[in-house]
């Protein structure tokens, strides 16, 4: 993970605006794109000139959680190649695959003959909240506010694998009149995993139903995830009991929060 | 259990037989989480962190160099009048044990908790050579009562109602006990009592033995520990190779890391140092001292990519932390090691024909590595052995064939953008008939979940994008 501070403040004169590639990944292109557009709209909030990639398609990483690691390669070296065209930060809006990327590129390409340009790409890697983090001030003059009560949900290769909590919280706490309560569930799995939430449907589920029974036993008015393989699990499974909470993405909460 | 659930079905069934019982889904949580809070309250202030390290370091050294470490353990407990039997395999070792019982004429038997004897599935052959045996640990006592099996590491009925402990134990009695944790712990204990009076044989597994003194160290709660090691004219310890460490000090180490990853307890009620039979002039101990070593599979680990499992511990933190074995229980995994740790041992153990599945079963949160007490990378393990499968040509044809198709279609631009248009809208259409149940994957998704439907404009279709 790399730190980056874009140029927010070019009116000082002087400082061009940093180049970031956003990378929107498969989830996130094909079912949230809406999503990914607020990713990019926020990132270009904070100064950074943002490029989405052409020509990837996806991190690899449901192939590679099943063991099928030649297939993981092949489908994850269209995306390292694209990345390579790339300069600057590679900001993904996707907390289990920007820990794909980071985490597990270079062990998959390891003796490949792209091992080199993976590494490189795995360098650039960062989780999208974590580079908003980075620009709290910007946040913080645009005077957000969204009314309700909210709860985090950690992603967990996001929380354990890029140790990445208290940086989408502290975006969050920019937000006025979102009232972020703690749950006691927060760190604990949605039960998507991948391949897992098909294999074991019912046991994925009980395991959404008791971080949803959390978040409605705190008062949540909406759950807050920034993976889209949890949101879709946590959507999924509330959409289809027809009960509360919202379940949506952070870049989502801050455009409707009014970071457009 | 006669029959062997692991090979006579699969994790999926299993788990919905658990998934119905409503207060598996309450107790297991609430007594996991209580487990976890003791763990972080109590060590809060030392650097628990710091200690794990030193574990997992101490673990490592050890197994880096095993058969050192064994030697050693073995002449300290030799130089101690300890009698030393090795048992390549589960079968071995109950012979071992069997034999030990009738070389002393035993007819009683007494048992202290232990994992290992659940592994080489020590009582029925016990029994069978007409022993009367009784499990002696409050858990293992109803587990034994009711015909059931363990379904957590330290806690084995987690998975009970105490209505139904009290209902066990009613039956033992011949009348109604009182719905009354401490009434029906009060029966339990009388009943104990006779049972540690009469034994001749006391039998234990072994939580460490340590090298350099030739001792095994039992950490225990109930106190039935120290009645089944000195009471009975012989003992008999059951020990995994793998428990053996070097040195007292390694212990200062690992004790406090097997009592707070287990229990939350910075030392458990009672920690036994067993050093050998009663010596002359003693007043009390057993005649004769037996320590069983167990290999069972744990050799052929030695030098593998899967070596680190064998620092395992077995203080079922990995349990209380896992996110599907608190909603399915210990049951689920169809043998002696429930959640994570099962998981990956139960393949490495029996094979990938019975325990091949098991690693599936896991949504891989890594949850098991942050509290493991001596940092075994599970998730890693996990990863490998799933990796093992498809490598090995285990993975069925229909998931080789998905692989194959997502890979053809996801790794060209072109490929993956008219594939998803043409998905995408096949999607669209099945969700508005009610037809997504027929979609093989996304029909199992569709059991609970509505399922996301594509966008009509993915975001590579928004625009000319320069890059």
């Amino acid at each position: 993970m790399i730190g980056i501070r874009g140029g927010a403040d070019t009116t000082r004169g002087g400082h061009l605006p940093d180049t970031v590639a956003l990378f929107p990944t498969c989830l996130g292109d094909l079912v949230m794109p809406d999503t990914v557009e607020h990713a990019q709209h926020a990132l270009g909030v904070c100064g950074l000139d943002v490029r989405p990639v052409r020509g990837g398609t996806c991190c690899g990483q449901p192939a590679f959680n099943a063991g099928f690691h030649p297939h993981a390669r092949r489908v994850a070296r269209v995306s390292v190649r694209a990345l390579a065209q790339t300069t600057g930060p590679i900001v993904v809006p996707a907390g289990s695959c920007a820990a794909m990327m980071s985490r597990h590129w270079v062990g998959l390409f390891a003796g490949d003959r792209d091992a080199e340009l993976a590494r490189q790409v795995a360098g650039r890697v960062v989780e999208f909240s974590a580079v908003l983090a980075t620009h709290l001030d910007v946040l913080e003059r645009r005077h957000l506010s969204w009314p309700g009560t909210a709860g985090y949900h950690d992603s967990c290769h996001m929380l354990r694998e890029l140790r990445l909590s208290g940086e989408p919280r502290a975006v969050l706490g920019c937000v006025r009149d979102l009232e972020l309560v703690p749950l006691a569930s927060a760190d604990r799995c949605c039960g998507f995993g991948g391949t897992f939430s098909v294999r074991y449907p019912e046991v994925s589920v009980a395991m959404a139903d008791s971080k949803l029974d959390d978040a409605r036993s705190r008062g949540v008015d909406v759950l807050i995830s920034a993976d889209p393989g949890c949101l879709m699990q946590l959507g999924g499974r509330a959409e289809r009991t027809g009960d509360t909470p919202r379940v949506i993405h952070i870049a989502t909460l801050l455009h409707e929060a009014g970071l457009r | 259990m006669s029959e062997d659930p692991l090979t006579s079905s699969t994790f999926a069934e299993r788990a919905r037989v658990q998934l119905a019982k409503p207060f598996l889904r309450e107790a297991v949580p609430r007594a996991t989480d209580i487990a976890v809070r003791d763990l972080r309250e109590r060590f809060a202030g030392h650097d628990y962190d710091g200690l794990r390290e030193l574990g997992r370091e101490i673990r490592a050294r050890t197994m880096a160099d095993l058969e050192d470490a064994l030697a050693t353990l073995t002449d300290a407990l030799v130089a101690n009048g300890i009698h030393v039997h090795h048992a390549a395999d589960a079968a071995a070792a109950r012979e071992h044990i069997r034999r030990i019982c009738r070389e002393s004429d035993a007819t009683r038997v007494v048992k202290v908790k232990s994992m290992a004897t659940e592994e080489i599935a020590l009582n029925p052959a016990l029994v069978a050579d007409g022993l009367e045996v009784t499990e002696t640990d409050l858990g293992e006592y109803v587990v034994q009562l009711d015909g059931d099996r363990p379904s957590h590491i330290i806690a084995p009925i987690i998975h009970k109602t105490r209505a139904e402990v009290r209902e066990t134990l009613s039956r033992v009695a011949g009348r109604e006990l009182p719905d009354d944790a401490s009434e029906l712990t009060d029966f339990a204990r009388e009943r104990l009592r006779d049972a540690f009076m009469d034994a001749d044989v006391g039998i234990s597994g072994a939580n460490f033995g340590v090298a350099e003194t030739g001792t095994i160290v039992l950490v225990t709660n109930e106190g039935n520990g120290r009645m089944c090691t000195s009471m009975p004219r012989i003992h008999i310890a059951l020990m995994g190779i793998e428990r053996v460490i070097p040195t007292l000090e390694d212990l200062s180490v690992m004790l406090p890391l097997i009592t707070g990853a287990g229990t939350g307890q910075l030392i458990t009620s009672y920690v036994s140092m067993l050093s050998g039979p009663r010596g002359e002039g003693e007043p009390d101990g057993p005649e004769a001292m037996h320590v069983v070593l167990l290999d069972n599979g744990r050799r052929a680990l030695l030098g593998t990519e899967y070596q680190e499992v064998l620092h395992c511990i077995r203080c079922g933190a990995c349990q209380n932390v896992c996110p599907v074995y608190r909603q399915v229980g210990g049951h689920a995994y169809g043998w002696v090691y429930g959640g994570p740790i099962g998981a990956v041992l139960t393949p490495l153990f029996l094979g990938t024909e019975a325990g091949g599945e098991l690693p599936q079963a896991s949504s891989l949160c890594g949850a098991c590595d942050d509290i493991c007490p001596v940092k075994i990378p599970l998730h890693d393990l996990l990863l490998q052995l799933r990796r093992t499968r498809v490598d090995d040509g285990a993975a069925p044809w229909r998931e080789r064939l998905a692989a194959e198709l997502w890979a053809w279609a996801w790794s060209s631009p072109r490929r993956y953008r008219v594939v998803t248009r043409i998905g995408g809208g096949v999607v669209r259409v099945m969700a508005a008939a009610g037809l997504m149940s027929s979609l093989g994957p996304l029909g199992r998704w569709a059991r609970g979940r509505t399922i996301p439907t594509p966008a009509r404009r993915p975001f590579h279709s928004r625009g000319e994008r320069d890059v």
